[in-house]
């Protein structure tokens, strides 16, 4: 079946990739790139890894959600992150108040980690991912380096730790939950925000129709 | 054992053409296929290479970095408390039991669960996995991929607890706890999580599969 794609090496270019082939990334068994139905999934029948998924709406769903990040991450950087009170005193920070407090601390290289995490990998992260996504929605064709910045935009994928920050935070709050009593401010809600918009974009992406929308 | 496992699945060797059997390259990025001279994918920019040159040991030299750093990330101090001249430090085991005496046995599970078993088993998978390339294991190549796969959606959640020690760094520096501060283990600790994330990074999948070729 493959047999009959498969070049015989006369037909081989350097400047071209094979046609009609696909090779899983998983187990990099050859298939016949199909496209699957609208809404399915094409599979590995040997690995079972994804090849492909077909949703029409889905690069749409990504580009919201990167263009949505940035604003939501000024909100969760500036506005109230947690509400301290306690013996009639009541004390609001902000990210930028807890990194600003850090900053002159020993304890700055733990802060710039976290940051890098949560803040500057995820934002490099939904910019990139504009940056491919938004010209090929304008119809105007790929962007210069689209294919650097989409490899950056899934490379950088694991790094972005935004949901696990979120654990992070809900079990500061039980340790200090004896000493004082602490509310959560409109900039937790917004990374909780940004947390599900990078689950959701996940589930929506399928890199391989990227790919192809680039070149 | 194996040959049996492969007959019993209609997708056998001889149905599955593999791109290097083929004689040809994958691109591990986008999944184009390229002929063996190319060197870059021209389609991702990622570059080509048929299988690892180095093989397995930049898994290895990443993975045993990261369980090195475990080491002290457990016996030294994550956290040290400073409270009217009495210093108080406990170890990431020791947090965990503070949060059980504080009654929170659920959150009190998910840091053990974190900084505990999700490091311990990652550890143990990406060997498994290693081994598994060059010997026989008695595991299916579609258990093992799955491994490979829970290893690297799970692997990240292990910084939880680092999360944890910077937000109450910066509630001490905010003067909302008294004196508190992180110790050397936690730095050892997100050491130890990022190098077992490149290690399974830098395993190649592919690997487990080239050997149901190797057995025809």
């Amino acid at each position: 079946m493959i047999g009959a794609i498969l070049p015989d090496g006369s037909n081989l270019s350097h400047a071209n990739p094979v046609a009609g082939l696909i090779a899983c990334r998983t187990c990099d068994a050859l298939w016949r790139d199909d496209r699957p139905a609208p809404g399915e999934r094409m599979r590995c029948p040997r690995c079972r890894a994804v090849l492909r998924t077909s949703r029409p709406a889905a690069l749409d769903r990504v580009l919201a959600f990167a263009l949505a990040t940035p604003p939501l991450m000024a909100i969760a950087l500036t506005a109230s992150f947690l509400t301290l009170s306690g013996g009639g005193a009541r004390q609001e920070a902000s990210v930028i108040d807890a990194a600003n407090a850090v900053a002159h601390a020993n304890t700055w290289p733990l802060a710039l980690a976290v940051g890098a995490l949560i803040v500057a990998l995820p934002l490099l992260r939904a910019l990139a991912l504009a940056y491919v996504l938004l010209p090929i929605r304008l119809g105007r064709g790929p962007a210069r380096r689209a294919a650097r910045a989409f490899r950056l935009a899934v490379e950088l994928r694991p790094w972005a730790m935004a949901e696990i920050f979120l654990i992070g935070v809900a079990v500061v709050l039980v340790k200090v939950s004896g000493l004082a009593s602490v509310s959560l401010g409109p900039a937790f809600w917004s990374f909780v925000t940004l947390a599900a918009l990078a689950l959701m974009e996940d589930a929506a992406l399928c890199e391989r129709s990227v790919w192809d929308l680039i070149r | 054992m194996r040959a049996q496992r492969l007959g019993s699945d209609p997708l056998t060797a001889a149905a599955v053409v593999t791109a290097r059997e083929s004689g040809l390259i994958a691109c591990t990025t986008c999944g184009k296929v390229w002929s063996p001279e190319a060197e870059i994918c021209g389609h991702c920019e990622t570059p080509l290479i048929t299988r690892p040159a180095q093989g397995l040991s930049p898994v290895w030299a990443w993975l045993v970095a990261g369980i090195l750093l475990y080491i002290p990330a457990n016996m030294w101090p994550m956290l040290i408390t400073r409270t009217l001249g009495r210093e108080d430090a406990s170890t990431i085991l020791g947090g965990v039991v503070e949060l059980t005496q504080l009654g929170s046995y659920g959150v009190a599970f998910i840091v053990f669960f974190a900084s505990i078993v999700i490091p311990v088993a990652k550890f143990t998978a990406i060997a498994v996995l290693v081994l598994a390339v060059r010997h026989e294991i008695a595991m299916s190549q579609t258990r093992l991929t799955h491994l490979y796969e829970v290893v690297e959606f799970i692997g990240r959640w292990s910084m939880i607890d680092i999360f944890v020690v910077a937000i109450l760094a910066a509630l001490v520096q905010l003067g909302f706890l008294a004196s508190l501060a992180p110790g050397p283990a936690a730095a050892c600790f997100a050491l130890s999580v990022t190098f077992t994330m490149l290690s399974a990074k830098a395993f190649d999948t592919r690997l487990i599969w080239d050997r149901i070729g190797e057995t025809k």
